[in-house]
């Protein structure tokens, strides 16, 4: 049965980076699609709004 | 002593941008300590610590970064922050500002993506990585301080959603030939691996390059897969997957201890793989391993990298190899330039793995260690900065990494270190760790070399000599240049082992009596 676990394995693996920067990048030095998020502490690292919002989407 | 401060509202950067950022600054005449950090509490203590305090620092949010700079003099403080916007730019220049700002951006991007890489603060990392599991994406999560229940929490998700989640405090993983995190650049063939341990994995990958085969995917699970609350959940589906991959043929593990009732759990799983499957379990006591069925043991990454290599080219697994004679009469010469007084091994590592490695070997040796990541509870060190003995230290510990960087990245801590073994005269031998890839320093020997060659200065001064052993993780094909690292090593005066369980024999005969 294909999963998508096996479907990652199959490849080529398209990746979406989120966080440290440099992670992205050699992912992109080997030749592998990515897609980096300029990612900030969601509701300005707030937790309570964190939730709060979680909880409205 | 003079210090200042800059707090810039809204404006978040990742923790090796800000490293950079600081060790540039760091690197200007006059300053003496540096802090660039976002204002997250944990980093606001840091501040506290080395007596920056404000108001303002007080009221900084997680997203706000603050720059504190020590110096000689205020216009050395006031000329770096008066140039902040420069220091920012100099690391920015090749990475423009991307309009992604969240993973459901990244997703409208590339719809068909299969992989989500998370490497934020652990405190966002569960629920990035939760949203990441609900749009079907699988995850690499190098983000450590997640709790324990998130972490059962998202791998049960993904079992039932047939996905993976590498981590958290995943450090490396290969998948189809793309390193993700900090992982080596090998050729890509039959072996696949599974491994609990991230520098077991980069070791046990290197080694299958350097042994002329090559790997299909390396699976990172993090450090806490085979606890007993996880009970192996990523190393399940990461056996299955593996065992269903058409390019796979042999299954290697690579971990440190497992629970018990996990390994039973393994045992009962690997009973029915269809391929064979070799297991690392550093340790476990190797009775407990013996007569498994469809299970072949090996007691070193080495052992299983033979083991594994030799079943894929269809040969008997080679004899051990051990140190060449050439090696032993190196061993022999240093030996005899050493002072009565000089008995101990101070072991300075990177890779946590090797610390348990090296500490399994010597023991096996009837060579006692202490560490702050000890073998046997008996020999933990009460202050990981005071060695006792035959000390081997992993500085990759949180203990040394909470608001710094990890010594894979940075030297800076590792060569004080260094410096301050080689003053202690009862040392005889300094042991240390180099590992290359993707995400490491790009020179970690050219960082250290000089702290090297000063160490065995201060032993001369003493009349004797200070024996560095080294071992090297890396492929030729790594962004590093291996063979220049290791001719800085050889040139330094160091002895040079291709792994670490080589260089742990040879300070099993460097501490070993006549």
């Amino acid at each position: 049965m294909e999963t998508l676990v096996s479907k990652l394995l199959s490849g080529p693996v398209i990746a979406i980076n989120l966080g440290l920067k440099s992670f992205g990048a050699s992912l992109e030095q080997q030749g592998v699609e990515v897609v980096q998020v300029e990612w900030a502490p969601p509701a300005g690292g707030d937790r309570e709004m964190m939730d709060l919002l979680d909880d409205l989407l | 002593m003079i210090s200042g401060f800059v707090i810039r509202k809204n404006q978040y950067y990742d923790s090796v941008f800000l490293m950079n950022v600081s060790r540039r600054m760091s690197e200007v005449k006059g300053v003496l300590q540096t802090a660039v950090l976002m204002g997250s509490p944990a980093n606001k203590q840091l501040l506290l610590d080395i007596h920056i305090q404000d108001d303002q620092i007080e009221k900084a949010q997680p997203n706000d970064l603050i720059v504190a700079v020590i110096a000689e003099s205020p216009a050395i403080v006031e000329n770096v922050l008066g140039r902040l916007n420069e220091w920012l730019e100099a690391i920015q220049e090749n990475a423009p500002s991307l309009s992604v700002k969240t993973l459901e951006e990244g997703l409208s991007q590339k719809p068909n993506a299969n992989l989500a890489v998370i490497s934020v603060p652990g405190e966002y990392a569960a629920r990035e990585a939760k949203k990441a599991l609900e749009a079907g994406l699988n995850v690499f999560l190098f983000s450590a301080n997640v709790s324990i229940e998130d972490e059962l929490a998202l791998k049960q998700f993904a079992a039932a959603q047939g996905l993976l989640v590498m981590g958290p405090d995943c450090g490396t993983s290969l998948i189809g030939g793309a390193g993700i995190g900090f992982a080596n650049s090998v050729r890509r063939g039959p072996v696949g691996v599974i491994g609990a341990a991230g520098t077991g994995l980069q070791e046990f990958t290197s080694q299958v390059h350097l042994a002329g085969s090559g790997i299909s995917h390396a699976i990172g699970t993090g450090s806490h897969d085979l606890s007993e609350k996880i009970n192996g959940l990523t190393t399940l589906a990461a056996l299955d997957a593996l065992d269903a991959d058409q390019q796979t043929r042999i299954i290697a593990i690579v971990s440190k201890p497992p629970a018990a009732s996990t390994l039973a759990v393994l045992f009962e799983r690997i009973k029915t793989c269809k391929k064979p499957v070799v297991g690392c379990f550093l340790g476990v006591n190797p009775v407990l391993l013996n007569g498994k069925p469809n299970f072949q043991p090996a007691e070193t990454i080495d052992e299983a990298v033979r083991i594994a290599v030799a079943s894929v080219n269809g040969q008997p697994a080679m004899p051990t190899v051990g140190l060449t004679e050439e090696d032993l009469a190196a061993i022999r010469m240093e030996k005899k330039r050493w002072l009565p007084e000089q008995k101990y091994l101070r072991g300075i590592l990177a890779g946590g793995t090797f610390c348990y490695q090296s500490q399994q070997i010597l023991r096996k040796a009837g060579i006692t260690i202490h560490s702050n990541n000890p073998f046997d509870r008996k020999y933990l060190l009460a202050d990981p900065d005071r060695s006792i003995e035959n000390t081997i230290v992993d500085m990759g510990d949180d203990f040394y990494t909470i608001g710094r960087p990890h010594p894979m990245i940075d030297g800076a801590m590792r060569k004080r270190r260094i410096l301050a073994e080689s003053r202690d005269p009862q040392v005889a031998v300094l042991y240390l760790d180099f590992i290359l890839g993707y995400n490491a320093s790009m020179d970690p020997v050219g960082e250290m070399v000089e702290a090297i060659r000063e160490a065995k200065r201060n032993s001369r001064q003493r009349g004797g000599t200070l024996t560095v052993v080294t071992s090297v993780c890396g492929t030729e094909a790594d962004p590093q240049d291996l063979n220049l690292q290791m001719k800085m090593l050889q040139e330094a005066g160091a002895l040079v082992f291709r792994s670490n369980a080589l260089a742990s024999a040879a300070l099993c005969e460097l501490l070993g009596q006549e």
